[in-house]
C-alpha cells in the first residue's frame, strides 16, 4: 500500500494487481486473459480497452462466455 | 473512444464491426439489429406468438427483453432441473427469471422437472444406463422436449432461444471438427418444423457476440445469473468458444465470417441433403413428438425408467 503506482483487476474471485499507466487491453494482454472473454467495468460503467488505468482504480472483469 | 453516433465516450467497442458506441446509442443499436435479422431470415411476425426459452443467464433475459420493446407478444418458458450443486443453481435463475417477469409484467411459465416427471435433471441422468457423470446429455434431450411440448401446446407460432454467435460457432467449430454431416446440415438461426408435433424455432440473437449480449444485459440493467451451472465447467463448449477468441483476438471479425459463410456455404449447396429413408421418423406413443425409435422417445424412455 502507499506509494506505488498500482492498480487492480478483479475477475471472478480472482485478485490481479497492475500498474497504473498502461490501458486494460495491455493489462489483459500482460495476465493472458483473452480481451474478447471479459467486458471492462469501472464503477459500474463499461469501458473501452482503450482506456488508462489510473492509479487507485479497481477494474472488475465481467467474463462473458457462458457453457453448456 | 468515442460513439460513433454522438462523440460521447464509448461503452463498448465492437472490433469486428469497428464501431464503438455510447450506453444510449449501443442500447438502441441491439434492438435495431435484431429487428433486421429478425426480417432478413422470416423468423416471426408481429403478429405470431412467441415463447422464449428463458433460463436466467444473460442471453436469454436480453432476449427477452429486446423483443419485447420492439413490441412482439413473447411468453417466457423456464425449465427447473433440479441442478443445486451446493448453490442452488437452479432456485437463483428461477429467481432471476421470475423477477424479470414481475418488473416487465410479463407471463412465465415454469415446468419443474421434478414435479412435472417425478425427478430432477441430475436423477435422470443416474437412471441412464451408462450413468454418465455429466447430466448435459440427458439435460439438453429434455430440455428439447419438454420446450417442444410447452410451445405446441400453448399454440405458440415459435419457440425462440437466446443462442448467440459463440454459442453457434462453437456448435460448428465441434461440429466442423468431427464432419458431422447431418448436424452441419441442420445448424441455422431458424429451424423448419418440418414434422408432425414439432414447432419451428429461431434464434434472433445468432448474429451477436457473447460479448454484446452481456454488454447489453449490463447496459440494460437486467439482473441475471452471473454463476455457471456447475456441469459446465469443463465442458467443450466453453474451451471451443476460447480457442475462437484466441483467433479473435488477432483478426476481428473471424468467429462472424466462420459462422456467416457457413450459412452462406450452405445455401449454395455444399451439403447435400441425406436420403429421407436414412432417418424415418415415427411419432413418439408417449408424448406425440417425431423420434427416430419405433415407440417412445427417448425423454420419455427416460422418464419411464426412472418412474418405479
Ligand atoms: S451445463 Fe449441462 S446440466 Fe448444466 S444446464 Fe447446461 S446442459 Fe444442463
Ligand atoms: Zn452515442
Ligand atoms: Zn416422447
Amino acid at each position: 500500500m502507499g506509494t506505488s503506482m498500482t492498480a487492480k483487476l478483479i475477475l471472478r474471485k480472482e485478485e490481479f494487481e497492475v500498474k497504473s499507466g498502461m490501458t486494460v487491453r495491455s493489462a489483459l494482454e500482460k495476465l493472458e486473459i483473452v480481451p474478447e472473454s471479459v467486458i471492462a467495468t469501472r464503477q459500474g460503467d463499461l469501458i473501452t480497452d482503450d482506456e488508462l488505468i489510473e492509479e487507485g482504480d479497481v477494474i472488475t472483469l465481467i467474463s462473458v462466455i457462458s457453457g453448456g | 473512444m468515442k460513439c460513433r453516433k454522438c462523440g460521447a465516450k464509448a461503452a463498448i467497442n465492437m472490433r469486428q464491426h469497428k464501431l464503438a458506441l455510447c450506453k444510449q446509442h449501443y442500447l438502441e443499436w441491439i434492438p435495431t439489429q435484431t429487428q433486421r435479422f429478425i426480417e432478413e431470415h422470416h423468423m416471426f411476425s408481429p403478429e405470431d406468438r412467441i415463447l422464449v426459452a428463458v433460463s436466467g443467464g444473460k442471453d436469454s433475459l436480453a432476449l427477452w427483453d429486446i423483443l419485447t420493446r420492439l413490441g412482439y407478444q413473447a411468453d417466457g418458458l423456464y425449465i427447473g432441473l433440479g441442478i443445486d450443486s451446493g448453490f442452488g443453481y437452479s432456485d437463483k435463475s428461477l429467481h432471476f427469471c421470475q423477477k424479470y417477469a414481475e418488473d416487465h409484467r410479463l407471463s412465465l411459465i415454469v415446468v419443474d422437472v421434478k414435479d412435472a416427471y417425478g425427478s430432477t435433471i441430475p436423477q435422470l441422468n443416474e437412471k441412464t444406463p451408462r450413468g454418465k457423470d455429466k447430466p448435459c446429455a440427458v439435460c439438453g434431450l429434455s430440455k428439447r422436449n419438454i420446450m417442444n411440448r410447452v410451445a405446441r401446446d400453448g399454440d405458440y407460432d415459435v419457440l425462440v432461444t437466446g443462442h448467440n454467435l459463440d454459442d453457434e460457432a462453437a456448435v460448428l467449430f465441434g461440429n466442423t471438427l468431427n464432419w458431422l454431416g447431418s448436424y452441419l446440415l441442420r445448424q441455422g438461426p431458424v429451424l423448419e418444423a418440418d414434422h408432425p408435433g414439432l414447432v419451428r424455432k429461431a434464434k434472433p440473437l445468432f448474429r451477436f457476440y457473447e460479448r454484446e449480449t452481456t454488454a447489453y444485459a449490463l447496459l440494460r440493467g437486467i439482473e441475471y445469473i452471473y454463476d455457471e451451472c456447475p456441469h459446465a465447467e469443463g465442458a467443450k463448449s466453453i474451451y471451443y468458444k476460447e480457442v475462437l477468441n484466441q483467433l479473435e483476438r488477432n483478426r476481428p471479425g473471424t468467429k462472424l465470417i466462420f459462422y456467416l459463410n457457413f450459412l452462406k456455404a450452405k445455401e449454395g449447396g455444399l451439403f447435400a441433403e441425406q436420403a429421407p429413408e436414412t432417418d424415418p421418423l415415427n411419432t413418439c406413443l408417449t408424448c406425440g413428438q417425431p423420434t427416430s425409435s419405433p415407440e417412445q422417445c427417448a425423454f420419455c424412455r427416460l422418464v419411464e425408467r426412472s418412474t418405479p
